[in-house]
């Protein structure tokens, strides 16, 4: 039985009838993930000891015949920016390199609650910023469907860590298509939940507006179960909505038919690859033909959202980076010989060339005599861009897109060419912009590599997004296939 | 003002109109808020403390954490807008203030910038026997940085190494900015002083400044008699203290009087009082002035108040010192100096009220005492700011903690008005009070001080004396009025000052006569 091909629920159902156990599990997953590392590189930090210990914990619940939740004993990983109480949180910074957390982050505390067992902190674009896991300050992450292709970012370790069936389910953080994105170039399921359905607290803030944690799956029912452990609200994250949160399984298996489905005109312009295009034309036919009314919509100000994003998220991130300064922890200049030259040294060797860059386009977004035109412009026309969705979404009950307008590129194709690199994002950040749902779903392949569909929703609507999702996963299957790893 | 002593400057108008230069101030006060946790974590608040011990990952900054408000600070901040006289902001917002410092862990501060909570509100202060209203301009709410220790020398210049401690830390503050309207140092003392009774009236702050919970800084310019520009202002940083204030102030006017009277110009800076050297030193121009890269701090909502939220706040507002400076004047007719006096510290007010109340007149707002509750009063009001004042100054302690209660002050003036005891008794009295905390009537009876008011024995003693001292009587029978007092003075000499003096005068004369 080949169990890293497992879904969650799959796996739940194997371990109540005690076919397997969470040792099994756990084991077979640390040999696969051992065997894969090599190849991958998802992983900045295995724990697969304390994921032996849990397991054991979780074995003994079974045996004495106790209830297991549906997470319970699965084997999961965590990008690297979020914290995790004696296990180092790097964000693939030299910056953090040694830094240990004395805390969990609220999801990783609810994940722990539900029994699910952590293999390792995985790989990201240095302090999420990035599209390739190329700006990792460690090392790059491999697609698993093919090692000269970037596995996507910046969540690109936990995307990846999946898809090669090296954790069954992950998380990921997602500013501007970070979980998107790599989901669509490794083929699994990536939801980035609506703006203040999951809580912040403890992931090492890149554009504070912006980030929201979401799961990596297999299929759409186990994306529906990792929501169901992580959203609702907290009280340690002011802007975590105090909503009612759903059970996010409750649609699945319902019918789609009289859905209205928007296809937004600026989505399907030039610059989407014709391989990428006919696989999302046909997706959505099938959506079509599983009862859905079809028909083109506008979302006029989407040529201003990468523009916007990138004089937010920088100004945010300037902010949110500077207290990495040496003084109290994590990297510090030995070179130093006074303290404005130990900030400076700190900062120079500490951080890569791609957070520096954003932390200088940010200072000055924010800086006086800049801050009306820039920072403070880009945040009215975000306000725009959110009211073409709200428009849409009077009309529509759900946005189709590409999630991005080619498939997993080559290592070091956009690398010298930042604004090349963040086209790729293009699809995917008006939705964080927007505060509002986004997900993607493996689609089928062009030229034997995963193609991703974008379902956009309205402000807390995820359940729903799941629903028509998982129609189309039903309908198709193409989510079943795995990359060939040869091991 | 607590036991501070206040040396004022005493310049009236035509004396200052004697000075070269119209001087033109704005003050902005930080106070730290009185409450248990801090600002954006469950932290204590307590002062001292080992080092870092009062810290959590939270007002820490560390990698992840969230702030999230405490609202009893919003609770105080509003309290003391409205009795600021400010508006209430029903939609006000946190913004991060962005600046490196190795006490400011985040790297930003998280302030109010555009949106503050409260603003265009007013005090009415009296300097050089005049009342003025000051402009409030603003009050906002922030976190309080940490603290650096530098080792081996008193300040960074010269030290060897040093220390962050991070117990402050988001210790919650407000910052209270007062409109340009202050023209002299009678004027910013007395702005300070009204300010720092109402933030302890309204208990949202316990202002000791010892410890750094209420601060200030004030924008100083000059500019010629008559100019409407205003003239090229000085921040000074760094007043820890009335009389730091006065003395920084004194300092820096003159400063900029020497640059302008030379036809110099005033450079725009930021300048800090430095106590031990009695100067102001320049810390930064208005060059390397820092661009804080203020922005809406994404991590905080907008903070939006609701009208019945700021009616409830308005309720728990106490009488304040002007209100209560009034009650004092109409009800008990004091003099609008004692008046003034008391009100300024909440303690010594609070004191007042609570003796008035023990000699039974204390009367509601709007009524007044009648003629004998007002004597009472105003011999209450003597004691509070004669006696008792002195005794606390002495023993360095404020009213809320004298040693001798309201009910017991009441008990001696009770004694007094009596005739128990004489005036000259009651200050024995009143010192063993203040040192063992007992009763008058105690202390009377122990040490046996009763005022002898038995005419028979007066009588005796007064013939016994007049036997022993005819030089002295004839004295007075030639008309020597002189004599009289000799023979008053024998005659409590002999009661050990037991005899009440009004007998002794009377028997004396009456005894005279016979002769």
């Amino acid at each position: 039985m080949k169990l890293y091909t497992k879904t969650a629920h799959e796996l739940h159902d194997l371990l109540v009838r005690k076919e397997v156990s969470a040792t099994d599990l756990v084991k077979a997953q640390a040999e696969r993930m051992q065997a894969l590392e090599p190849k991958i590189q998802a992983f900045v930090t295995p724990t697969v000891d304390k994921a032996l210990e849990q397991a054991a914990l979780v074995d003994a619940k079974i045996v004495a015949g106790e209830a297991i939740g549906p997470l319970e004993g699965v084997p999961m990983a965590i990008k690297d920016n979020m914290c995790t109480d004696g296990v180092r949180t790097t964000c693939s910074s030299k910056i953090l390199e040694n830094f240990v957390p004395p805390y969990d982050a609220t999801v990783v505390t609810k994940l722990k609650e539900a029994g699910a067992i952590m293999m390792g902190k995985t790989n990201l674009d240095e302090f999420a910023m990035g599209s390739s896991t190329e700006n990792s300050g460690f090392f790059t992450t491999r697609n698993p469907w093919d090692t000269e292709r970037v596995p996507g970012g910046s969540s690109g370790g936990s995307a990846a860590s999946v898809a090669a069936g090296q954790a069954v389910f992950s998380l990921g953080s997602d500013t501007g298509g970070s979980i998107r994105q790599p989901a669509a170039f490794c083929g699994v399921v990536g939801l980035k939940p609506t703006y203040g359905a999951v809580s912040r607290f403890g992931l090492i803030a890149f554009a504070s507006s912006l980030d929201q944690i979401g799961p990596f799956t297999r299929d759409v029912r186990d994306c529906a179960l990792v929501m169901n452990a992580i959203a609702g609200h907290d009280a340690k994250d002011s802007t975590s909505a105090p909503v009612d949160f759903p059970d996010y399984t409750s649609l699945l298996g319902k019918s789609i038919k009289g859905w209205r489905v928007g296809l937004p005109k600026e989505y399907f312009g030039d610059g989407i690859d014709p391989e990428v295009r006919a696989v999302i034309e046909k997706a959505v036919k099938t959506i079509e033909s599983l009862g859905a009314e079809v028909a083109e919509c506008s979302l006029p100000h989407t040529e201003y959202a990468l523009p916007v994003y990138y004089l937010l998220a920088p100004a945010e991130a300037s902010s949110n980076l500077a207290r990495y300064d040496g003084v109290r922890y994590g990297y510090r200049s030995e070179s130093a010989d006074d303290l404005i030259s130990m900030f400076k040294k700190t900062r120079a060797e500490g951080f890569g060339d791609e957070v520096k860059r954003r932390i200088m386009l940010g200072t000055y977004a924010l800086s006086s005599g800049y801050y009306d035109a820039y920072y403070l412009k880009a945040l009215k026309v975000r306000t725009l861009i959110k009211n073409d969705f709200d428009q849409a979404f009077e009309k529509f009950d759900c946005i189709l897109s590409p999630t991005t307008p080619s498939v997993a590129f080559k290592f070091g194709d956009r690398t010298d060419n930042p604004l090349q690199m963040y086209l790729s994002d293009v699809f995917t950040l008006s939705v964080n912009l927007a505060g509002i749902p986004g997900l993607s779903i493996n689609a089928g392949f062009a030229n034997g590599m995963p193609v991703g569909l974008q379902i956009i929703g309205k402000a807390f609507d995820e359940a729903r997004l799941l629903q028509i999702a998982h129609a189309y996963e039903e309908a198709t299957g193409c989510h079943s296939r795995m990359p060939e790893l040869g091991v | 003002m607590g036991n501070e002593m206040i040396e004022t400057m005493d310049r009236d108008e035509t004396m200052e109109r004697e000075f070269d230069f119209e001087i033109v101030m704005g003050i902005e006060v930080h106070a730290e808020l009185h409450t248990k946790s801090k600002i954006f974590c469950g932290c204590t608040t307590e002062f001292g403390g080992e080092q870092n011990t009062h810290v959590c990952p939270v007002c820490l900054g560390l990698p992840g954490v969230l702030p999230v408000l405490n609202r009893q600070v919003v609770n105080y901040a509003m309290k003391a807008g409205l009795a600021l006289n400010c508006e209430i902001a029903e939609f006000s917002k946190f913004d991060r203030k962005n600046y490196f410092y190795p006490d400011l862990p985040k790297a930003y501060q998280i302030s109010q910038y555009d949106l503050p909570i409260a603003k265009d509100g007013h005090i009415e202060i009296e300097a050089g026997g005049k009342k003025k209203r000051i402009g409030i301009t603003r009050v906002h709410m922030e976190e309080d940085a940490g603290k650096l220790v530098h080792g081996g020398a008193a300040n960074l210049a010269g030290a060897e190494y040093s220390l962050a401690d991070y117990n402050r830390t988001g210790v919650p503050l407000i910052e209270i900015v007062s409109e340009p309207d202050i023209r002299s140092i009678e004027e910013a003392i007395a702005y300070l002083g009204q300010l720092k009774a109402i933030l302890e009236y309204t208990e949202v702050s316990d202002c000791k400044m010892e410890q750094g919970s209420l601060r200030c800084d004030a924008n100083v310019s000059l500019r010629p008699w008559g100019q409407k520009e205003f003239g090229v202002r000085a921040e000074l940083k760094n007043m820890n203290s009335f009389k730091a204030l006065q003395r920084a102030l004194e300092y820096e006017i003159e400063r900029q009087a020497e640059i302008l009277r030379e036809g110099g110009a005033v450079v725009q800076e930021t300048r800090m009082w430095d106590e031990a050297k009695g100067m102001t030193i320049s810390l930064r121009s208005k060059e390397e002035a820092h661009d804080y890269r203020y922005f809406p701090d994404p991590d905080l909502v907008p903070l939006v108040i609701s009208r019945e939220w700021v009616d409830k706040v308005r309720q728990t507002l106490p009488e304040l010192p002007q209100a209560r400076r009034v009650r004092l004047v109409q009800s008990y007719g004091l003099p609008e100096y004692d008046a003034g006096i008391i009100v300024g510290s909440k303690a010594m007010a609070d004191y007042f009220d609570a003796a008035c109340a023990a000699y039974a007149i204390a009367v509601p707002a709007g009524t007044e005492a009648d003629s004998k509750g007002q004597e009472r009063a105003k011999q209450i009001s003597n004691y509070l700011m004669g006696e008792l004042t002195r005794f606390l100054n002495a023993s360095e302690k404020g009213f809320q903690d004298s040693p001798i209660s309201p009910d017991n002050l009441v008990g001696l003036l009770r004694l007094l008005e009596e005739g128990t005891i004489s005036t000259k008794i009651a200050k024995t009295v009143f010192e063993e009070m203040f040192a063992t905390g007992k009763a008058a009537k105690t202390v009377v009876e122990e040490k046996g001080l009763v005022q002898i008011s038995d005419e028979g024995a007066i009588a005796a003693v007064i013939r016994d004396i007049l036997a022993a001292n005819p030089a002295v009587v004839a004295d007075y029978k030639a008309g020597k009025e002189k004599a009289m007092g000799f023979l008053v003075g024998q005659a409590m000499k002999a009661t050990k000052g037991k005899a009440n003096p009004g007998l002794v005068n009377k028997l004396l004369k009456e005894e005279l006569a016979k002769m």
